[in-house]
């Protein structure tokens, strides 16, 4: 595959209320690979540029599952099946001591896959990325607001697209070498 | 209708951040505290005596290792000295820390936004100190690795019908949740960091950290997705954790330990005792580090009624133990009562009462509840007083048994204090590096937080 030069074109915005009214526009327009980026979450924005798969949830259900499986049938097995032991007369399975447990582990394996879960999904850690080498993109974690058009998408035109851009009034415009 | 009563009582409240606020000026105060402000001398002084104390843990957790736990003052029938009550005080002034960044988050208690990263942080190292207790009071702590389940050659397992079992799962899972929770919320404010740093090697550190953070939307989008997962998560856990510590005693049969009120009392005296550390914590460090805006006198006003509420909780737990000591018939309950209130320790548990229960009253009155001198005192009574409430339930309980053939006093030794206030010293150790080396206050849920950050739906 040969590597495009330009990554895409970057506008920047003063405000979040700007920078989701040109999602919007720009999402309108019929572009589909953008993206928006800001120093705080912001309700709807994912939306706005077509993000509506969030598989966190499913991710975390899973983890939870298992964990509790795995707390569950590991004292099972422990206390039943590999080493019977008789403690205070008290049934080998004796289900409800092991609740606590595989309540426990059902949190610590919901929760670690929940963070790593969303890490994985974002693709970090990336040390690197393209965006970065725009120098004012420094204020993304600050307070500007920038809306991306990435060159692979079909719509892109060098041209057209920077024109369609400056028309949403953005602070200012660049283009972001890959 | 709900928008008029919002902005009535809002009138009325102190705000949660000072007016006149930019996402800019947000991020360059929090963010100048870590890389522009040199470290005073105040800073070097309060960070040193604190290691010396971290150093005399050291000392005393080696001379233990050397010598064995002889070298306190446990023996039979008080097994249990310091290292439990210690434990249990630790661990519950972690819990504030919890309590205000899942529990807060997911009843959209938005003013937790400036306090909820250095209450995680008190958390994390109030887990830490917890956590060296359990170890160390085994005997031989280098095999404290037993209590995990681990393919041994014995071939034996651990026993999962006891409560101490449960514990361990309990609170390694807590220390877990609390450093990922902690670490997740700490990414994007580590983006700004990085972005903002002059220095190369801050600049790699933070770069690292952040994992490569941009802001972009569909990040944001499973960052909240996760964070508010894992906030839903971690409310049952906290209040499972003291639940399971309260087990390790109301499941055996002693009295003054058997008793079904100890999970709700457990909790609330630990949320109880996190609020004081929070705000022991949050007075002097809004003063010095000029956050007056950011942490405003309704933070607080908040945290005090939250004690005041956890606190009456905790007098009832007080009350019903001692009414339970009457109406039970059981005359050993009756002792444990009359023995509390007349015995050898009447006087840490006549202090318990009057630091728990009669000076925190004292947070009725408006006025106190604003003042952060009055606060900051109340907080070190409480503090006191929940330790002496472990100190009663672990040593009062014990000493006096069934028989008086097994009785017996508690006098802790010079190697009890020193590990206990080495801990503190710990503790204090790792707050002071945490004020310079990360944000204590979180950057981007306060920008969150300006009236600039509202985007309308339409």
């Amino acid at each position: 595959m040969k590597r495009e030069r330009i990554y895409g074109i970057m506008a920047e915005f003063d405000s979040p209320q700007a920078l989701v009214a040109a999602a919007r526009r720009t999402h309108e327009a019929g572009y589909n690979k953008i993206d928006a980026y800001s120093p705080f979450p912001i309700e709807g924005l994912a939306e706005e540029i077509g993000f509506h798969r969030d598989e966190v949830p499913l991710v975390v259900l899973i983890g939870g599952i298992i964990g509790g499986l795995t707390g569950y049938l590991m004292q099972y097995w422990m206390s039943a099946v590999d080493y019977p032991l008789n403690i205070g007369g008290k049934p080998y399975h004796s289900w409800p001591a092991f609740i606590v447990i595989t309540f426990e582990m059902t949190i610590l394996f919901a929760g670690i896959s929940a963070v790593f879960g969303m890490l994985a999904l974002n693709g970090l850690p990336m040390p690197y990325h393209p965006v970065f080498n725009v120098p004012r993109f420094a204020l993304a974690s600050k307070d500007r607001f920038f809306l991306i058009v990435f060159s692979s998408d079909k719509k892109y035109d060098p041209a057209g697209t920077r024109d369609f851009l400056a028309g949403l009034q953005p602070r200012s415009i660049s283009e972001v070498p890959s | 209708m709900d928008e008029q009563y919002k902005m009535t009582v809002d009138a009325e409240r102190a705000p949660v951040i000072e007016p006149g606020y930019t996402f800019g000026t947000v991020t360059e105060k929090i963010s100048a505290i870590v890389l522009t402000r040199p470290a005073s001398n105040g800073w070097f002084v309060g960070f040193g005596i604190a290691f010396l104390l971290t150093m005399m843990l050291l000392y005393s957790i080696g001379y233990l290792v050397l010598k064995g736990i002889g070298i306190w003052g446990v023996t039979i029938p008080i097994g249990w000295g310091f290292a439990i009550v210690n434990f249990v005080w630790w661990i519950g002034i972690g819990h504030a820390g919890t309590l205000i960044s899942a529990i807060l988050l997911l009843l959209r208690q938005s003013w937790r936004n400036s306090i909820n990263r250095f209450a995680e942080a008190m958390t994390l190292f109030a887990v830490a100190c917890a956590g060296i207790f359990p170890a160390i009071h085994v005997g031989r702590p280098w095999l404290a690795y037993w209590l995990f389940p681990y393919p041994s050659t014995m071939g034996v397992w651990p026993q999962f019908r006891s409560p101490l079992m449960w514990d361990v799962f309990a609170v390694s899972t807590y220390a877990t949740i609390s450093a990922l929770f902690w670490f997740i919320g700490l990414i994007p404010d580590m983006a700004t960091l990085r972005d903002r740093a002059t220095h190369p090697a801050a600049r790699i550190a933070y770069g690292m950290l952040s994992m490569g953070w941009r802001g972009s939307a569909r990040h944001w989008h499973r960052y909240e997705t996760a964070y508010l997962l894992l906030a839903g998560l971690a409310t049952p856990l906290v209040l499972s954790v003291h639940t399971v510590v309260s087990f390790d005693f109301a499941v055996g049969i002693v009295p003054g330990w058997h008793t079904t009120i100890f999970p709700p009392y457990f909790v609330a005296g630990a949320i109880y005792s996190g609020f004081a550390m929070v705000l022991m914590l949050a007075i002097p460090i809004r003063k010095i580090y000029g956050l007056e805006d950011f942490i405003t006198e309704r933070h607080l006003q908040n945290s005090a009624k939250v004690m005041l509420a956890t606190g009456l909780i905790v007098a009832y737990g007080y009350g019903i133990e001692a009414f339970m000591g009457w109406y039970s018939g059981d005359r050993y309950d009756a002792f444990t009562l009359w023995n509390r209130l007349h015995g050898p320790y009447a006087i840490p548990y006549w202090s318990l009462l009057i630091c728990n229960i009669f000076i925190p009253q004292v947070l009725w009155i408006r006025k106190l509840r604003t003042s952060p001198v009055a606060l900051f005192l109340v907080s070190g009574v409480i503090l006191v007083g929940m330790w002496l409430e472990r100190f009663i339930i672990v040593v009062v309980s014990l000493h006096r048994d069934f028989l008086t053939s097994s009785w017996g006093m508690y006098y802790p030794t010079r190697w009890d204090w020193m590990t206990y206030i080495g801990t503190i010293g710990m503790f204090l150790a790792a707050i002071f590096l945490f004020v310079r080396l990360l944000p204590m206050i979180s950057i981007f849920e306060m920008r969150t937080l300006l009236p600039e950050a509202e985007v309308k739906a339409e």
